[in-house]
């Protein structure tokens, strides 16, 4: 008599520490970013930029350019009259400048030629004739009366203003015991992406058909916006998205410099390679606009939130983008991290003539954030309540619906701020660190996948494709965008775990228009949760239709059919089973090569309220981090140094923890560089530090050792439970550096990044103000 | 047009025989003439470190040296660091295990960089290789995932030297 035989040993596929499926190709150089790819045959093109903020186009004369030999093609604004932009209720702009430039640095006209220097002797050719108009670097001056208008039909240059208010908030502030109004302002910074941007567009004149490999998160948004600008029938538009250098939000819209590259090969009958300098990489922007913010929270002595209300303005630059959905941001998500009972929100998007921003990391959440989390210390030290303390006596219980419609199913803050106050040490030694040292808390949060799509076409939110065919490789197919983050190794390791198969049984294909499943894009931390979703369900489907051939096989049926992966067999049955290969030769003999389709999608009670704006801030679930940080600041130099980070973040379930901390990781470090060193700043226009020296990105010397808590709050509706792990720890790292910065030297600067120049100019501003409260110092000089 | 060099040179341990433009830079000359594009351009003025490549063993940043400059000498890009094409080095090993990358841009000129640093260093502290590679910029892992992997990495080739005998092996 024989036992069943064992399942082979499996470590489990999701839970742990997976590197990622394409760390051989990274770690080789054979990974193909777009600027690698063979152009051997392609034309160089070249952008015209405008060395105006704010004029009129009176004349561009390309003919002495075109003449010049090499010279294939030129375009203009004339070659596209459709605007374009992410928010189909927002496109105002357009590849190339029509009648106005709006920014330094916006692209006017464009060259394909056959070498780098007939194309670069080319653009020194263009002539450009304009009219200057006034320009305005800031909301103030753009909000002026009489200020000319960016855009004919935004009078005023504001390009949405949002009033929400939710609950009594004229209440919640008569029922404070102390109310506090603060303002705060954040500097503008940028992605800084490591790969430049690159676009390689082949166009085929014979069938009028575009192929384009783009370094895009948002390969769909790149395809619709091809057609549309080229005036071309969706289906004859492909887009690949290769091996792409990060994006950081930076590639979540299509960026101009894609149609160009596309205008510019139909011109030229051919194929053109655009490889954008670091420069214009800058230029192309789409950061986190510089923000004012207002804020003003009402509380019991107890320290118990009874109101906030909050006026927020930024600078979003010459173009819509995503400019509503940033500022809405801003105030939808006051919410779903503490219980406040009333919240207004005051918001104000403004054009400016500067380089249009996007969609950050952390989109349009991480100022207010900073903003709120150092209001809250204000007022803690007010009360004489621990930071700790204070963030505990308002939190949430899950689940509930927030004031604003936004559902919360799994929340892990309490958790969160137990662990970074035990690994910092809080308690013991916030108060004993030396002199110019300090701790900081701040906490933060984030979606995982914005409920409302951009495009409303009442799709599922996400589609996965299997293949399974003779050879028995399970071929994953998405157009979901791997940037780094890990995307194809997550949706791998979740078929994987459902068909119970090694990950060398998997491949993933991924961003080819022609060949893979349409998806939205990687931004707003929608992947893992929304196409995850979609992926287990696909798998799930195919292991119904290899469990219903091992029950033929086995003469049983499909439900008693137990999948060990390499081994399907009758549960509780004595045979040896079937081998993975004999049930995918029986089901391909059944019915051919088997492909199977997983969606998912957000169901309507998690899509928001019913007010304008409700589309923005909903999610089926919200990440959560405690963030606490350690400074030195030098007396003598201002210098700040974080010496340490601890963080904890609820991301449900860490279905690869290795990606997850590196994530995290990640996202802490991004907000430690606005924190300290990073900012856009123009002169006249023109961006004083368009270039990685100058623009302070962290170098490893001035990284601090991050320590990561994973808290696994197990989100009912989360793959696994998972939630995002990469965008919701970013925002309170500012807050902690500056609640701690604010600990270590008694002074509370309110601008960020916190530079030396600033923390000097405020601690010899103290110094001034406290010699002059000194009775009888002035006397005596 | 540009003046041009016949230039002779080792890359990845093959000879070269090129005509060279004068003002090619040695990371054009690599990606495009030669198709080593595992070297990565990232800032174009030596901020970034994501081009680095040894030049007779020293790293050097190959966005900033021409390539005629290079002629007769022995030039290794990502694609030749490892010990053979059915193996990894020990660095690409532990850059994968460690999750010292995620995009993968910056990592060619971080596993150059340290291949040197390593070489030099066999033994180094968590501080040394902070400053090892504090010429590279990473934009997506804050750096932790990298210097585990370095650390890391030291380790995996002190175990190789152990097992090359006596003569590899540490002094007891």
């Amino acid at each position: 008599m024989s036992a069943p035989p064992e399942a082979p040993p499996r470590p489990s596929a999701i839970g742990a520490h997976v590197p990622l499926i394409d760390g051989i190709e990274k770690v080789t150089g054979r990974a193909d970013y777009t600027a690698d790819l063979d152009h051997h045959d392609a034309l160089v093109g070249r952008i015209f930029r405008s060395p105006h903020s704010h004029a009129r186009i009176i004349k561009l004369d390309v003919e002495k350019a075109l003449a010049l030999p090499g010279v294939i093609a030129i375009v203009t604004g004339n070659d596209c009259d459709v605007p374009f932009g992410v928010l189909p209720i927002a496109q105002n702009e357009y590849p190339m400048a029509r009648d106005k430039v709006r920014y330094r640095g916006e692209p006017v006209a464009a060259v394909a030629a056959m070498d780098e220097a007939a194309a670069e002797a080319a653009l020194g050719l263009i002539e450009m004739e304009v009219e200057e108009l006034p320009a305005y670097y800031e909301p103030a001056k753009a909000r002026a009366p009489g200020a000319v208008d960016l855009h004919d039909d935004r009078p005023g240059n504001l390009e949405r203003d949002v009033h929400h208010e939710f609950g009594d908030v004229e209440a919640g502030f008569e029922a404070a015991e102390i109310v506090r109004e603060e303002v705060f302002n954040c500097g503008e910074v940028t992605q800084v992406q490591m790969e430049p941007n690159a676009s390689l567009a082949s166009y085929d004149p014979e069938r009028d058909r575009m192929i384009l490999h783009t370094c895009t998160q948002v390969p769909y948004y790149v395809h619709l916006h091809v057609a549309q600008c080229l005036g071309m029938d969706t289906s004859r538009v492909r887009v690949i998205k290769p091996h792409v250098g990060g994006g950081f939000g930076h590639r979540s819209e299509t960026l101009n410099f894609e149609i160009i590259t596309c205008i510019l090969a139909r011109a030229a009958r051919g194929k053109v390679r655009m490889k954008l300098s670091r420069e214009e990489t800058f230029l192309t922007h789409r950061g986190r606009p510089s923000t004012r913010i207002k804020v003003k929270i009402g509380m019991t002595k107890d320290g118990r939130m009874t109101a906030c209300a909050c006026e927020t303005t930024q600078a979003g630059g010459a173009y819509g983008g995503y400019g509503i959905v940033t500022i809405l941001y801003s105030g939808a998500l006051l919410n779903a991290i503490y219980d406040i009972p009333a919240v207004k929100f005051d918001g104000y998007r403004v054009y400016t003539n500067t380089p249009p921003c996007g969609a950050m990391r952390g989109h349009g959440t991480v100022n207010v954030r900073y903003a709120f989390e150092s209001l809250l210390d204000l007022m803690a030290d007010e009360l004489g309540l621990d930071p700790f303390e204070i963030r505990r006596h308002n939190l949430l219980e899950a689940p509930i619906e927030t004031i604003n419609g936004l559902m919360i199913e799994s929340y892990g803050l309490p958790e969160c701020l137990d662990w970074v106050e035990q690994a910092s040490g809080w308690a013991h030694r916030r108060s004993n660190l030396p002199k110019g040292k300090g701790l900081g808390l701040a906490c933060s949060h984030y979606v995982s996948g914005a409920a409302k799509p951009v495009h409303w076409t009442g799709e599922p939110h996400a589609v996965v494709n299997l293949k399974l065919d003779f050879d028995g490789g399970v071929t994953v197919l998405t157009g979901a965008a791997d940037i780094g983050q890990g995307s194809d190794t997550v949706l791998a390791q979740l078929v994987g775990e459902v068909l119970k198969l090694d990950l060398d049984r998997v491949s993933v294909i991924a961003n080819d228009s022609r060949i893979t499943p349409k998806d939205n894009g990687s931004y707003s931390s929608r992947v893992t949760f929304m196409v995850g979703n979609a992926a287990i369900e696909a798998a799930e489907k195919l292991k119904g239709v290899l469990s219903a051939a091992a029950g033929r096989k086995l003469d049983a049926k499909a439900d008693d059919i137990e999948c060990l992966g390499e081994i399907y067999r009758v549960r509780g049955g004595q045979g040896p089973g079937l081998s993975f290969k004999e049930v995918v030769a029986e089901a391909v003999a059944h019915e051919g090569t088997i492909t199977v389709k997983g969606t998912f999608t957000v169901p309507r009670s998690h899509q928001g309220g019913r007010y304008r704006g409700a589309g923005v801030g909903p999610s089926m679930a919200y990440s959560y981090a405690a963030v606490a940080a350690q400074v030195d600041v030098d007396a003598d130099t201002g210098l700040v140094t974080v010496e340490k980070v601890w963080v904890a973040h609820d991301c449900g379930y860490a279905l690869n923890r290795l990606a997850c901390e590196g994530q995290i990781q990640g996202a802490v470090w991004m907000g430690l560089g606005q924190a300290l060193s990073e900012e856009i700043r123009y002169f006249n226009g023109l961006p004083l530090a368009p270039n990685m020296l100058d623009y302070r990105v962290p170098t490893i010397v001035e990284s601090p050792h991050i320590e990561v808590e994973l808290i696994e709050s197990i989100d009912p509706n989360g793959p696994f439970g998972a939630k995002e792990a990469s965008e919701g720890a970013l925002a309170a790292v500012i807050p902690a550096v500056a609640n701690a910065v604010a600990d270590a030297i008694g002074l509370r600067l309110h601008e960020t990044p916190i530079t030396p120049d600033r923390v000097i100019t405020a601690m010899v501003r103290s110094a001034r103000e406290a010699r002059r409260d000194q009775p009888g110092i002035g006397d005596a000089a | 047009m540009s003046e041009k060099r016949r230039v002779s040179l080792a890359v990845n341990g093959t000879a070269y025989e090129e005509t060279i433009e004068t003002r090619l830079t040695l990371a054009d000359f690599l990606r495009h003439q030669l198709g080593l594009t595992g070297t990565h351009l990232g800032c174009e003025h030596g901020v970034c470190g994501a081009c680095t490549v040894l030049v007779d063993g020293y790293s050097v940043r190959s966005c900033l040296m021409l390539a005629v400059q290079a002629g007769g000498s022995d030039i290794t890009t990502v694609e030749g660091i490892a010990p053979s094409k059915d193996e990894l080095h020990p660095l690409q090993e532990a850059f994968r295990d460690n999750h010292g990358l995620q995009c993968g841009f910056c990592t060619p000129g971080m596993l150059t960089t340290l291949v040197e640093f390593l070489r030099d260093n066999p033994s180094p502290t968590e501080r040394d290789v902070r400053e090892a590679i504090s010429g590279n910029l990473c934009r997506c892992t804050g750096y932790q995932g990298i210097v585990d992997a370095a650390l890391d990495a030291a380790q995996r080739l002190k175990g190789q030297d152990r097992t090359a005998g006596p003569d590899g092996g540490e002094s007891p």
